[in-house]
């Protein structure tokens, strides 16, 4: 059961299962180093609720609702 | 000479890096064509008879895959101006996302030598990194060095100047297709034929547009394959890459949320947390502009507490029979103590007081000594020195504000206020990180306009430079308060009220502006906001005095440049006659410049229709605020002098304007084209000529419209009855406007 990025309740790890955007976006996702398998731990959201914050590859990222919508996260490796 | 490039992701320490290695030979220039800084520099060895290695910065990017300009120009000098050797500036304590650029520029066949960044911050983390294996791994030599700590320097710009030519090499594992995508770009003689074929499987927007037949032949090649190459390319890199760097790290190998929190978790904790962000972000941004730019540094002023006629200096000049003491008010004035920015700005000064007063008196002083005639020294002083001073003083007091931005930027922390602002900031068509060019707008446009570089689009940076000018900025602060003080004098609102208002109503246009736009001509897919938090650290002040100064210096030669040809002709005007006599300025070419074009002003209520025989004071004044804000009063002042009046507040009063005529005036001056310094810095930011004749046209259309609303909602209050319903039908029409148009896209999608 795939949950999307965006749901994931904050202070939860996941995995990721695949992105489900193309284009631009993809790309960008992809170069930070969110791919398949890749692991997330997700730290917080901002003030005003978006957007959010993860820890991928040792470092800290922020990504707007929107973009981790189209993130499919799974719970296990 | 060996050209040498350094390539690297934002927040690398490759600015670091290059100052270390450049020292104060470095100078900043804009791109050609494209607005994105780059330096160049020269190294020099130490050691006696070895080559000089010339260094280019390119932008901090993550990725060789053009989707921002500043990609696309780090891509292409590569490609295309080839330099000797690229550096691969890597933050070693973020390897893994730091290789992943460096495996595509691997792909190019170019000398790579690799410089693992911030080596002494692994070592602190008790860890380390085996640079044996990782060279094995990488094919290319790999030096370990702290670019803050001067570290590991001399041993990079030998390795520099020891690479060897190479083909480009690729870790990814679909080798045969690989071959043969390579060997169609072979056949196409185009250079570096493997990162072309890699961008081609990846179905790269600016590959097809380059390199169109040879794009399509590998895709053609292709079709059959059951591998998703756009997808698994990058996939495939991390999965090279996250072996490879647990392999090469010793030491603990992650954090992981169980363990203690580093100091920069813990201060993130604070400043981003749910109910303090907002107010500590509204504390730190007042407490740099109240530094920088506040009279009254205490409130004592505000509490009522006189300090009398202020500090009064010690030295004083007797010069052409009057007494003036340069160094009066450098402390504290009738006004409150000075701030530190307004200190140094005192103590700069102009050309009659502080640091630059003296000199430039001196030189007066020389001059009557000297018994040259009244228009040499008229033109001396009150124009040339008038003019350079005027700017000059300025520059320490911006200087500070940089410094502070700097210390924002390099400490982490503007990242987290876009992170907290996007929220608010997208519903306006901007993302969060638009709202610091916008407030570095309330101190001065040009850093501001310099600093939207680090938006994402070409679309956004248009809008965002366009409403710069509408935060009400320091220059402007100062005729604004001589406005509102003779609106009260009139009977009007009280001045402080006043001023605020306006403040906040150029807030809202801007605002406003900023909707329109991406409703209409700057119409764009709300770009991704994807960005990185990097932790927190205390900048090093080697590295914030050298940001500084950089910014610094551009800042002095555009203002020196422009306003100083300004004042030196706009001095000629209003002294002389058309018979090039030397005369008062109520009979100068000015004057008569002033009166053909005041009636322009009249539907501003401020024209030739209400202020008579004064109209020509309001529209020169208007049009020298364009070469420079400060202008409008000191124009406005030192004309009126030359007709026997003291103030502007007399000048209203003898003229007759109205208090409809006076928020005209305001509104205008306020929202027109800001000042040469930042038309010049506009046009170096802007993507292109039109859309920089376009940005002109706007703020000269848009303050005038403001202007004539401003008047006739003032003194006819009943137009109100037709611009509001007017301004709602506008609202209704655009939104109407934007349905279409977003249908229209969907279809076209």
């Amino acid at each position: 059961m795939n949950n999307k990025l965006s749901e994931t309740s904050i202070g939860t790890t996941v995995y990721v299962d695949s992105i489900a955007v193309e284009g631009r976006v993809k790309r960008r996702l992809f170069d930070m180093g969110i791919t398949p398998g890749a692991e997330i731990y997700v730290r917080k959201k901002a003030p005003l609720g978006d957007p959010i914050e993860i820890t991928i590859r040792n470092y800290e990222l922020s990504l707007r609702h929107s973009e981790a919508e189209s993130v499919l996260v799974r719970s296990h490796k | 000479m060996i050209n040498a490039a350094l390539l690297g992701n934002p927040n690398c320490g490759k600015t670091t890096l290059f100052n270390a290695l450049t020292g104060s030979t470095a100078y900043t220039g804009n791109w050609p064509g494209v607005t994105v800084e780059k330096r160049e520099g020269v190294y020099k060895n130490k050691k006696r008879g070895s080559e000089e290695i010339k260094i280019t910065d390119l932008p901090g990017i993550y990725s060789l895959s053009p989707y921002s300009p500043e990609e696309v120009i780090s891509r292409n000098f590569i490609l295309h101006e080839k330099p000797d050797v690229v550096i691969s500036v890597i933050d070693a304590t973020n390897l893994e996302r730091n290789l992943y650029m460096t495996t595509q520029l691997l792909e190019m066949d170019v000398p790579v030598v690799v410089a693992l960044n911030m080596i002494d911050a692994v070592a602190e983390n008790d860890q380390r990194i085996d640079t044996r294996e990782l060279e094995k791994a990488l094919g290319v030599k790999v030096v370990s060095i702290s670019a803050l700590r001067n570290k590991g320097l001399d041993e990079l710009m030998e390795a520099v100047s020891k690479a060897k030519e190479r083909k480009g090499t690729s870790f990814l594992p679909f080798k045969e297709t690989l071959e043969k995508a390579k060997k169609i770009y072979e056949d196409n003689h185009i250079d570096s034929p493997l990162f072309h074929a890699v961008k081609a499987l990846e179905k790269d927007e600016l590959e097809e547009k380059e390199n169109k037949v040879a794009y399509n032949e590998v895709n053609d090649l292709v079709k059959e394959d059951k591998v998703d190459y756009e997808s698994s390319i990058a996939d495939e890199r991390y999965k090279f890459l996250s072996p490879l760097v647990n392999k090469v790290i010793e030491g603990k190998k992650t954090r992981n949320e169980s363990e203690k929190l580093t100091l920069s978790d813990k201060i993130d904790k604070v400043m981003t947390n749910k109910w303090a962000a907002l107010p500590i972000m509204i504390v730190i941004l007042f407490a740099i502009f109240h530094i920088v730019f506040a009279g009254d540094l205490f409130y004592m002023h505000a509490m009522g507490l006189d300090l009398g006629e202020g500090y009064l200096g010690y030295i004083k000049f007797n010069i052409g029979g009057e007494e003036v003491r340069p160094f009066a008010g450098l402390f504290y004035d009738d006004a409150g103590i000075a701030s530190i920015g307004e200190f140094l700005h005192r103590l700069a000064g102009d050309q009659e007081t502080g640091i630059l007063g003296c000199i430039a008196l001196g030189i007066k002083q020389g001059l009557i000594r000297a018994g040259a005639s009244e228009w040499v020294i008229g033109l001396i002083y009150d124009g040339v020195l008038g003019g350079v001073c005027a700017v000059l003083g300025f520059v320490p007091q911006i200087m500070l504000l940089f410094a502070f931005f700097s210390l924002l930027e390099d400490s982490g922390y503007m990242a987290r206020i876009a992170f907290v602002l996007d929220r608010l900031l997208r519903r306006f068509g901007v993302s969060g990180r638009a709202f610091l060019p916008m407030i570095m707008g309330f101190g001065c446009g040009v850093p501001a306009m310099m600093n939207t570089r680090t938006l994402s689009s070409d679309q956004e940076r248009t809008k965002t430079i366009r409403v710069i000018p509408f935060f009400t900025c320091g220059a402007k602060a100062e005729f604004l308060v001589i406005i509102a003080a003779a609106i009260a004098a009139a009977g009007g609102l009280d001045a402080g009220l006043f001023t605020f208002m306006l403040y906040l109503l150029g807030v809202v246009i801007a605002l406003v502006s900023v909707i329109v736009m991406t409703k209409t001509s700057q119409r764009e897919k709300v770009p991704p906001f994807i960005m990185e938090l990097p932790a927190y650290h205390l900048p090093s002040p080697k590295a914030l005095a050298l940001h500084v100064y950089d910014k610094g210096k551009h800042f002095v030669i555009k203002a020196f440049t422009i306003i100083f040809l300004s004042t030196v002709i706009i001095w000629f005007l209003s002294n002389f006659s058309w018979k090039w006599e030397m005369v008062e300025p109520n009979e100068s070419i000015l004057h008569d410049l002033g009166v053909f074009i005041a009636p322009i002003f009249t539907p501003l209520g401020f024209g030739s229709a209400q202020t008579g025989g004064y109209s020509w004071i309001f529209s020169v004044a208007s049009i020298q605020g364009i070469v420079a804000k400060e202008n409008v009063t000191s124009t406005v002042e030192s004309l009126a002098s030359g007709l026997g009046l003291s103030s502007f507040e007399d000048i209203a009063t003898a003229s007759g304007i109205t208090k409809g005529g006076l928020v005209g005036f305001a509104l205008f001056n306020m929202l027109t084209i800001p000042c040469f310094a930042s038309v010049a810095t506009a046009k170096g930011e802007l993507k292109d000529h039109k859309t920089f004749v376009f940005t002109v046209l706007f703020w000269l259309g848009l303050s005038y419209i403001m202007g004539i609303v401003g008047y006739i909602s003032v003194d006819y209050v009943w137009t109100l009855g037709i611009t509001l319903p007017l301004l709602v039908l506008g609202g209704v029409g655009l939104y109407f406007y934007d349905r279409y148009k977003t249908k229209k896209e969907a279809m076209a999608a």
